[in-house]
């Protein structure tokens, strides 16, 4: 593993020259001949029945071809839940459902046509707070719950309730333990919806072919997994359905399963074929497409009296909105995650993931764990308090470490990475231990926090993912995958562990772009920081694998072994006699001996990865193996508040994070810078607002603030730590979610140590930290 | 309908824009030149930032009948004879790229500030790109790639 080339290397990412120069074509930009566009009829109400619905106006408007209604089209959709109609019918679910599509010539006469569309709405009961929405007697968002199809064995909806899904861990005896427990600590928390907020919102053309056929052009994560579903909707085989995924402008899970492509398909149907495209405006991104779900969360921890956790318990009761496809599976994973990075002999957790009457919510990077980590992380803080001990020391002192196990039964090992090493390079990196010089001004007052993170990939057991890699004329090599780079970087890692596995200069090894369904290889879907880890071990296997054919054929010109074959700057030679060398390009397609006979074909390898050892979790005690591998982190703040008008400034921020390997040390590092202030907007701005009828009341980005360049810390560093990663392609894992993890944690704990209030609500706007300073400043006086 | 007669990336040209067609509309869908993105259409990303007549604009709040007479550039005028600029190099070079959705508004945003401004303070390099909105990068690598060009610019007076 010595030498490497590339890898390790900070290679510039190969799709920066179509990005910069506005030649990379995003599914917004496409147009096909006859193509329609379309606009959605919104609901006002968070909760009504459709009574009736007047299309008449709409439809003999010149220039619409199809006005659609939820009426006639009887489909439940859904990955881990089928949920989810793409139109609504019979109800509405949330203010800003989509009720009815027009698709018309021009844009402008689509949404002139939606003008026209009258409905007649009886509002109904609503399910606003999840809490009281898990209550007897609660409006039911599905009365027919338990009828639909899920993944079952993973996921346990209860019907005639709210509830989704109900994750429970059990390990150890949490009553006794916490009973007994000299120090005990009950807090609770809130995280309000978020919204993604990729710059490209969702984006959708889809054509309906002749033969029972259809092509689809989509800014999705999940090419094979749109395929998969729309298949199983539709009754058609994969083979009918083609799948495309152009340059995608951020997704960080929100564009994962399915979005808009049911209904650019059936607008197209109904238009008799025609290409219709589908996207969603800025507001629609906000107020119709899913977002991280809110969450309610209830801590208890019990502590022997020199600080080590005894009893752990939780309660996270998720907010999931209308439709909880993606959130069972955050619920899921928020429970086997539950507890944070700590060793916990007796654990009891209750996820619950509760339909609202509100938005709903999908996965979005972190996955559920800033969130759950935003009460355990603050907890931690306050139960070190209660000890009277440093929050770090207290940490130090109950994180995983060899020997341990996590709270699903899984063994902790030197492999998993070290989450002490990365709490004590974040701490050293703010001068941890040194309290907060203070600011001259008298209004002003600084402090210092810290937070773990950790994550592992939430995927089913059976995740996988296949390369093609082809050898081209001039010894190249052109790799083919279904993984979508939407900004991550991974395609360029990608290149730089081909060109180091076959030998070959970096400038000819290319990832080729544009996924399409008909000629890339499967892979589950883009999501949960594992394509690096899972395309990388595939890429080595499929660089062997050419390597495997270009020995054979060299072994036969040559007339040696295979064995005796080196593979060397894009040649293949007897090994000791380089001047025997026959560069790729003469092997790419077959060699041809000096009399012209032919030997070998075109070289194309093929390699896979599949997670390995993943079992399902025991519905009762959520014991088992959920993780391929996990990623631990820490971040430490120090933070400048001014107590006169609630501002809040980021004084420096320090991340490590152990990736086991780092891969490419320019992209990693923008990863973590990304992560680290889009966790910020998390932190002190983000989050839905709803009145009291549950509409929607900052759906822009006026209302909605996300981080500007304004916004950033005075001071940012990023520490990787190389742990290896047993398994791992040159011993890296994922870190692509895990930098805006527990950014917020980090922050409420440095204000704690600002101003001696303990926050538990996000986000931490100026606002909230003004009242609550005056608020403590009132019951002082 | 209106005629209008405009410079667009040096280019002569007429077009006949209906009333209510916004600059972007046109630059979009008329003249094809798609490296212009939308993000909002309400001006609150800067995603579809050109230059007016030398001044950054969001074109989504221009309409297009306005701009007769007048010279406007978009991110395609950045390539000279398949040469990337100075600027377009840096932002590759810094990382200053993920997705790539806002990469040409926040281009177009930093080129109408060194056009007026070849030797920018920092300040003003975030002011000028304050409303510009980037989900990826957290801001940093762009600020480096625009710094790394104002740095160049004071020995070379690049393009």
């Amino acid at each position: 593993m010595n030498d490497l080339k590339y890898v390790g290397t900070g290679v510039s990412r190969e799709d920066g020259v179509d990005k910069v120069s506005g030649a990379a074509r995003y599914t917004h930009d496409l147009a096909l001949p006859g193509m329609l566009h379309t606009s959605i009829v919104r609901s006002p109400h968070a909760s009504a029945r459709i009574v009736s619905i007047k299309t008449e106006a709409a439809e003999a408007l010149p220039g619409v071809r199809v006005v659609l209604t939820g009426e006639g089209l009887c489909y439940r959709l859904g990955l881990y839940m089928q949920d989810k109609c793409i139109l609504a019918r019979e109800v509405v679910r949330y203010q800003g459902e989509a009720v009815v599509a027009v698709a018309a010539d021009t844009l402008d006469i689509a949404r002139a046509a939606c003008q026209l569309i009258e409905i007649e709405y009886e509002p109904l009961g609503a399910a606003l707070d999840p809490r009281e929405a898990m209550k007897e007697g609660a409006h039911l968002v599905h009365p027919d719950l338990g009828l639909y199809e899920h993944m079952q064995g993973v996921f346990f909806p209860k019907a005639g309730t709210n509830i989704a899904h109900h994750q429970k861990i059990r390990k150890g005896d949490f009553d006794n333990a916490f009973a007994a427990a000299p120090v005990k600590l009950e807090a609770s928390f809130y995280n309000p919806p978020v919204q993604h907020v990729p710059m490209e919102t969702h984006a959708t053309i889809a054509q309906v072919l002749p033969g029972n056929r259809m092509e689809i052009w989509t800014s999705s994560q999940s090419p094979y997994t749109v395929r998969h579903l729309m298949s199983a909707a539709f009754g058609m085989p994969h083979a009918s359905i083609r799948v495309h995924v152009p340059y995608v402008g951020g997704g960080f899970g929100g564009k994962a399963g399915l979005g808009l492509e049911p209904l650019a398909y059936v607008l197209s149907r109904a238009a008799g074929g025609r290409p219709v495209k589908v996207v969603a405006t800025r507001e629609e991104e906000f107020n119709t497409l899913p977002s991280r779900q809110g969450l309610h969360s209830t801590i208890e921890i019990g502590c022997s009296k020199d600080g080590k956790i005894l009893a752990f318990k939780s309660t996270y009761t998720w907010d999931a909105g209308a439709y909880a496809d993606y959130g069972v599976n955050i619920g899921r994973a928020a429970a086997y995650s539950g507890g944070g990075p700590y060793s916990i002999p007796n654990c009891w957790i209750d996820s619950y993931v509760v339909y609202t009457n509100k938005i709903f919510g999908t996965a979005y990077r972190g996955f559920g764990h800033l969130e759950i980590l935003w009460g355990v992380e603050r907890a931690m803080d306050m139960m070190a308090r209660k000890l009277g001990l440093d929050p770090a020391d207290f940490r130090r002192a109950n994180l995983l470490k060899e020997g341990d196990t996590t709270i699903t039964g899984e063994a902790f090992t030197s492999g998993h990475g070290s989450p002490v090493g990365c709490l004590d390079a974040a701490a050293e990196a703010i001068d941890w231990g040194t309290p907060s010089e203070q600011p001259s001004e008298p209004h002003k007052v600084r402090g210092k926090g810290i937070a773990m993170l950790h994550k592992a990939p939430a995927m089913p057991t059976y995740t996988s993912c296949g390369v093609v890699i082809k050898l081209d004329e001039d010894g190249g090599a052109d790799i083919l995958v279904s993984g979508v780079d939407y900004g991550q970087g991974t395609y360029t890692v990608l290149r730089q562990i081909a060109a180091e596995e076959l030998k070959i200069p970096i400038e000819r090894s290319h990832v080729t772009w544009d996924c399409d369904t008909a000629f890339s290889p499967y892979d589950w879907q883009t999501v949960a920081s594992r394509f690096a880890y899972m395309g990388g071990n595939a890429v080595i296997q499929a660089a062997a694998d050419c390597l495997k054919q270009i020995r054979e054929m060299a072994a036969q010109a040559l007339d040696a072994s295979p064995d005796d074959i080196v593979c060397e700057d894009a040649s293949a030679f007897v090994r000791g006699r380089p001047e025997t060398k026959i560069p790729y390009g003469k092997l790419a397609l077959g060699y041809t001996f000096p009399n012209g006979n032919s030997i070998g074909g075109p070289v194309i390898g093929h390699g896979r990865f599949i997670a390995t050892g993943l079992t399902h979790l025991d519905p009762e005690t959520g014991q088992g193996l959920p993780a391929q591998y996990w990623t631990y982190g820490a971040h430490a703040v120090e933070v400048e508040v001014d107590t006169e008008t609630g501002e809040i400034e980021i004084v420096r921020i320090a991340t490590a994070v152990d990736a086991g390997k780092v891969l490419n040390p320019k992209l990693v590092t923008g990863q973590v810078v990304g992560g680290v202030i889009q966790g910020l907007g998390s932190a002190l701005w983000e989050g839905f607002r709803f009145d009291e009828k549950g509409r929607f009341l900052n759906p822009s980005f006026t209302d909605y603030k996300i981080p500007t360049a304004k916004d950033l810390p005075k001071e940012a560093k990023q520490i990787f730590l190389e742990n290896p990663q047993p398994g791992g392609p040159y011993g890296a894992r994922g870190v692509a979610e895990h930098p805006m993890i527990s950014v917020p944690s980090a922050i409420g704990n440095a204000l704690f140590d600002a101003t001696g209030i303990e926050f538990t609500r996000l986000p931490l706007n100026y606002e909230t930290i003004l009242l609550a300073i005056l608020a403590a400043r009132a019951q002082e006086a | 309908m209106h005629t209008i007669t405009f410079r667009i990336n040096g280019e002569r040209r007429t077009e006949t824009v209906s009333p209510t067609a916004t600059l972007l509309e046109m630059i979009r869908d008329q003249l094809h030149l798609t490296g212009t993105k939308e993000g909002c259409g309400i001006g609150e990303c800067g995603a579809c930032t050109v230059l007016l007549d030398g001044a950054p604009v969001t074109a989504c709040l221009v309409l297009a009948a306005e701009i007769d007479g007048c010279e406007v550039r978009t991110i395609e005028s950045e390539v000279v004879d398949g040469q990337l600029s100075l600027l377009q190099q840096a932002f590759i070079d810094a990382g200053a790229v993920q997705c790539g959705f806002c990469t040409p508004g926040m281009i177009m945003s930093a080129r109408g500030l060194l056009l007026r401004n070849p030797h920018p303070t920092d300040e003003e390099i975030i002011e000028a790109i304050a409303g510009n909105l980037c989900r990826c990068t957290g801001y940093q690598a762009i600020l480096d790639a625009i710094r790394s060009v104002v740095a160049e610019a004071g020995s070379r007076g690049g393009r």
